[in-house]
């Protein structure tokens, strides 16, 4: 609290309040210098590959592969090997697009809304967060351009951005389904940006480190990505600033990104879809399923590279917290959607949320309410919030829950639509599930290859927030 | 000064050290010398007597022109280009504009930070004396470094070198350019 006024009035008021003294968490245990912080993190990028690397790359390398094969045979064969059909023409697609999207969330929101809140403790975790959301807005991105089957369309001229078509047409950006092509091509862009942003000074160490080992191939490419970054002070101001007001346009992304998803169903009229809730409802959602993937991912890393001194009990306990928090909310949206049902008064309304959680699609409601309004309470309980392979568990179950939440809004609204004649019962084709399966593994590759070569942490952002960066010397 | 020289270089191991040396640097009143950090130091920018960044500039403007494109465009595709009749409703009305405008003009906004930057740090930067200095490892590591150049006015050898070494700074050496 180094800018407090020191005045008279403000010292007689704190003598008389007297507030607890209550000592800052330590977000670098041990007291570590810089120097072990530099060795620390490029010594994972500098060692020997692993032995286990390379297994868990084969292995995703076999996952992703799924997706390959599901995506010439989508286009060789066309999207009828999918199995949606009437009534059901918007199923899986759609649902792993937005739990991509989802998953997503959580990168930004540590890199850009607690940037601008000043948690320091996002430091650490930053960089990993970051990563996880550009691969998974790589994933998403997959399904819209898959389910236009024609693939090759999606890019030229043009279902998907706005080319004027063999008939001179121009898509219709009155559709909600054309905002999300802008809203997931912004997100994607201006989500690599920022990481670049952020990597810039770490590649720079990188590139000098390997300089003076006499690894001249790796000090070159590492150095073409660090631009000639030198750590100049005139540098720094505007490498804050712009990161200052990447935060900010993040923070403005996060928020708009998955309303504007939720936006293909909220502008629509079919009961269970129409409904104002589900902007701030889906960026709940978002934010949940993505603090679950981050804890998923965080947990094994830290334990393998032995980051016990940089992701600290404290770090994990925020992120167990905050994802507690959006668990809640998410609880709470799924209660407000029944109120709202009722209170609306509307028959078609009602009937869809009964059928929903009694209908012919209730294991599904149910595996969703358990894992997804159930699961994070757990975190309450400090006991849990340290107990790391509970963590682990839990946040598996999180992700289950969420991608059956949006299993639940797509298939149930449209398998029971206005009219009895248009209703059907929806299962998945062999060749669904075999691509949504290999894009866990697309998103396997792509992290163990950020993890190989790139810095996990970032380490100037780490420096900055331990006790020796501090020059007035009020925190210590 | 000979041609050869960039100027002095000094280090400080600590980043209280470089702060109250560079407030030193800036009140002797140099003008082309440099602070060299392995991360940002909260307040060097003042102990330096620096400028407020001009990237907000670049993002605003970025993020006006972004967002004009994406409504003039919506508007020249609907209402000019292509008239076509959806469901009855006009043209161009900017209510469903909205969301691809707020989008593009969040998109130019980040790139015009980036840009920003980029201007304004003249990357990429292909060559500089201080990289080519033994030091920069160690300052993109854990140590601090002054910088300050010959083409300075104020820059006198002798009387650089004694603040410098006044100041706290080890090992000030002449930098080569």
């Amino acid at each position: 609290m180094s800018h407090v006024e020191t005045n008279a009035s403000t010292q007689a008021i704190l003598a008389e309040v007297n507030p607890a003294v209550k000592p800052r968490p330590v977000l670098v245990e041990n007291n570590r210098s810089h120097a072990w912080i530099t060795e620390k993190v490029c010594g994972v990028i500098e060692g020997k590959t692993p032995v286990w690397w390379w297994v868990c790359f084969s292995v995703a390398c076999g996952v992703a592969s799924c997706s390959v094969v599901g995506f010439f045979y989508l286009v060789a064969a066309g999207v009828g090997v999918w199995g949606h059909a009437n009534p059901v023409n918007w199923a899986w697609d759609i649902i792993n697009f937005v739990f991509w999207v989802g998953i997503a969330h959580a990168g930004t929101l540590i890199s850009a809304i607690l940037c601008l809140a000043r948690q320091n403790w996002r430091t650490s975790i930053n960089r990993t967060a970051e990563a996880m959301t550009i691969f998974s807005v790589a994933c998403a991105g997959l399904f819209p351009a898959l389910h236009v089957g024609r693939v090759w369309l999606a890019v030229l001229p043009g279902y998907l951005f706005p080319v004027p078509n063999a008939n001179a047409i121009w898509p219709n950006f009155r559709s909600a389904l054309e905002w999300d092509v802008f809203a997931v091509s912004t997100y994607g862009s201006v989500s690599v940006l920022f990481w670049y942003v952020g990597l810039i000074p770490d590649l720079g160490t990188l590139r000098d480190r390997f300089f003076q080992k006499g690894d001249k191939v790796r000090s070159a490419i590492y150095g073409f990505f660090a631009m000639g970054w030198r750590g100049s002070a005139r540098h720094w101001v505007n490498h804050e600033m712009a990161y200052l007001l990447l935060a900010g346009i993040g923070t403005l992304m996060v928020v708009s990104v998955c309303t504007i998803v939720s936006f293909d169903f909220a502008t629509s009229l079919i009961p269970g879809w129409h409904t104002t809730i589900f902007p701030p409802y889906f960026v709940c959602g978002a934010i949940f399923s993505g603090f679950a993937t981050v804890l998923t991912l965080l947990l094994p890393m830290r334990a393998i590279f032995k980051f016990e001194d940089l992701i600290t009990p404290y770090h994990i306990d925020c992120l167990c917290k905050i994802t507690l928090v959006m668990g809640t909310l998410v609880g709470y949206a799924y209660l407000m959607e029944f109120i709202i049902a009722w209170y609306g008064a509307n028959p078609n309304e009602g009937f869809t949320f009964v059928n929903r959680t009694f209908g012919l699609y209730d294991w599904a409601y149910w595996i969703m309410f358990s894992c997804n309004v159930i699961t994070p309470q757990f975190f309450w309980f400090k006991k849990v919030r340290s107990n790391f392979a509970f963590i682990f568990a839990l946040t598996i179950f999180i992700n289950i829950g969420m991608w059956f939440e949006r299993f639940v809004i797509i298939v149930t609204s449209l398998a029971r639509d206005f009219l009895p004649s248009s209703w059907g019962y929806y299962s998945p084709s062999i060749v669904e599930i075999l691509t949504f399966f290999g894009t866990f593994g697309v998103f396997s590759v792509l992290f163990l290859l950020f993890i190989r070569f790139l810095p996990i942490i970032p380490m100037a952002e780490v420096k900055s927030v331990t006790p020796q960066a501090d020059v007035h010397g009020a925190h210590s | 000064m000979s041609e050869q020289s960039h100027g002095l270089i000094a280090t400080f191991n600590t980043a209280s050290g470089v702060y109250h040396a560079a407030q030193n640097v800036r009140d002797a009143g140099y003008k082309h010398w440099d602070c060299i950090t392995p991360f940002p130091v909260h307040g060097l920018d003042k102990a330096m007597g620096l400028k407020r960044s001009l990237v907000p500039v670049f993002s605003l403007f970025g993020g006006i022109a972004g967002a004009t494109a994406a409504m003039a465009m919506i508007f020249y595709t609907g209402a000019v280009d292509y008239k076509l009749i959806v469901g009855g409703k006009p043209f161009f009305s900017p209510i469903p504009a909205v969301p691809i405008t707020v989008e593009a003009g969040i998109f130019c906004s980040a790139f015009g930070a980036v840009v920003g930057m980029f201007i304004l740090c003249r990357f990429p930067m292909l060559y500089h004396p201080v990289l080519k200095s033994d030091r920069i490892n160690a300052a993109l590591d854990d140590k601090f470094l002054i910088v300050i150049e010959a083409r300075d006015p104020k820059f006198n050898l002798a009387q650089t070198k004694a603040l410098l070494e006044k100041a706290g700074g080890l090992d000030v050496k002449e930098l080569e350019a």
